[in-house]
């Protein structure tokens, strides 16, 4: 697997990896860490199987698993594979992937061409928001064997990033979630077995094809191998983008951000479509297993700390009130009920009494849940749920008219 | 109950609530706050499983949609 690395060039140590180039440009880039190899698709399959590689989007799901979804040549005969490297990152609280096509772009342009060789014969697009056109195309023009990867600016709307939305997009449609018969890896883009990575997984992807999944194992735990790009804010500070190993803990994150989480009442975990931890919980360790309790995963590593002065009642509300306006608008059950619930958790932020609120938000959670084309009407109803449950106390002082926390 | 089950499938996309399945599987689907067709089987979401003897009135339904919005996904 590490034959054809550069003898000049040694493995990144520590959690500074997909971030360890000193620059963005090409040679700078070669020179930290080395060329990408030829990629023999069985090795590639077996490196990403052996890695444990978890896709960074939000979905987590097996990077490997996706690449043998996509139909063997036999099945797919006659028809192109196409690749690609999603950056749409629609979450306003995540800068991880615009951050990364900035620092790093040559990582995420090898892991599509990675992927895209052992598919044998591919369309390979970059799906990128507006804001890093420049510096994709810059890297593109960088490098002979990027001139057929295809640039594309994503929709700015919060579910751009939706997998069947992006499709949609580089069809020439509406970028809006579709209802699908088809998996993307049997039927995607033209009808093609279509495979989406998030490009900060194409760029791990870029690095275990050089070094090895031992060595991407060697950084973070068992149930999140690897270090990953988090996008922490709070305490009233810009937000920042850090590489972290896998399961480091929360409040460790924070203090690397630059952010006291002693002045936390709690954390939302994976972005607004995330669930909150409560500070109570302690140093909980970003990985799937822990986080498991509160119904959060590490997602795409969104992090966002609540200031305990403040009422995590009303942040909630303004979140839900954003969210229930992104709706693509298309399925009725969400166009309708994320309205809803976003009018119910405003009367009860704004301290109106009515002691069956919580009950009429947890009705219309469960309304909408599992009933709309994609999973915007789920996630929406479970950071309802999660802010109802993590901050009952918060709760039942509105009801009592008793909250003395900051309402601005 | 270890035969294959068979699902009405809700394409939310093209759905815009005329209740008209609703009418012809009232045993499969109620209405929900704004009209849209809920499975009574909780937590169906788009999915409705459908009982053998109810397949010719689920067929029904899916030729009458005036949005085309449901699918018959037969057990195999």
């Amino acid at each position: 697997m590490t034959g054809a690395v550069a003898s000049s060039v040694t493995a990144p140590v520590g959690t500074t990896r997909l971030t360890s180039a000193p620059a963005a440009d090409f040679a700078t880039h070669l020179a930290t860490f080395g060329p990408l190899p030829t990629s023999n698709p069985a090795v590639l399959l077996s490196a990403l199987h052996d890695s444990g590689l978890e896709g960074r989007g939000g979905g987590a799901f097996p990077a490997w698993r996706k690449l043998a979804a996509v139909p063997g040549r036999e099945r797919a005969r006659g028809r192109r594979v196409v690749v690609i490297g999603n950056a749409a990152e629609g979450e306003p609280l995540s800068s991880k992937d615009a951050t990364l096509l900035t620092v790093a772009p040559h990582l995420v342009i090898d892991g599509l061409l990675a992927v895209a060789e052992s598919l044998n014969g591919t369309a390979t697009y970059l799906y990128v928001r507006s804001s890093v056109l420049g510096a994709v195309s810059r890297a593109l023009g960088e490098r002979r064997d990027a001139r057929k990867i295809e640039l594309r600016e994503a929709a700015d709307s919060f579910v751009s990033g939706e997998a069947s939305a992006v499709v949609s997009a580089l069809a020439g449609r509406r970028p809006v979630p579709q209802d699908r018969p088809f998996l993307l890896t049997e039927s995607g883009l033209a009808g093609r077995p279509t495979l989406l990575h998030n490009v900060e997984t194409l760029a791990h992807i870029a690095l275990i094809a050089r070094f090895g999944p031992a060595w991407f194992r060697s950084r973070g735990t068992a149930s999140d191998p690897g270090t990953r790009l988090v996008t922490v804010t709070g305490g009233g500070r810009p937000s920042t983008v850090i590489e972290i190993g896998g399961g480091a803990g929360l409040n460790d994150v924070f203090r690397f951000a630059g952010i006291d989480p002693a002045g936390l009442s709690g954390v939302l975990v994976g972005g607004f479509h995330g669930a909150w931890v409560p500070a109570s919980a302690g140093n909980v360790r970003l990985d799937r297993e822990d986080l498991a309790r509160f119904g959060a995963t590490p997602g795409a590593g969104i992090l966002m700390g609540q200031d305990a002065r403040h009422c995590p009642l009303t942040v909630a509300s303004a979140i839900a009130t954003y969210l229930a306006g992104e709706t693509a608008g298309q399925c009725g059950p969400c166009v309708n009920g994320l309205s809803a619930m976003a009018s119910v958790l405003s009367r009860l932020a704004r301290g109106e009494r009515d002691p069956s609120l919580p009950a009429e938000l947890r009705r219309l959670a469960d309304l909408v849940t599992g009933r709309g084309s994609c999973h915007y009407p789920d996630g929406t109803a479970r950071f309802v749920l999660s802010t109802l449950t993590v901050f009952d106390a918060d709760v039942r002082a509105h009801l009592a008219g008793t909250c003395r926390k900051e309402h601005s | 109950m270890t035969a294959p089950r068979s699902l009405l499938h809700i394409d939310w996309t093209a759905c815009d609530g005329r209740g008209l399945c609703t009418e012809i599987l009232p045993e499969l689907l109620a209405r929900d706050d704004w009209g849209y067709p809920l499975a009574r089987t909780r937590g169906a979401g788009s999915d409705v499983p459908v009982q053998e003897r109810l397949l010719d009135a689920a067929s029904e339904a899916v030729a009458l949609c005036p949005r085309q919005a449901l699918r018959l996904v037969l057990g195999t």
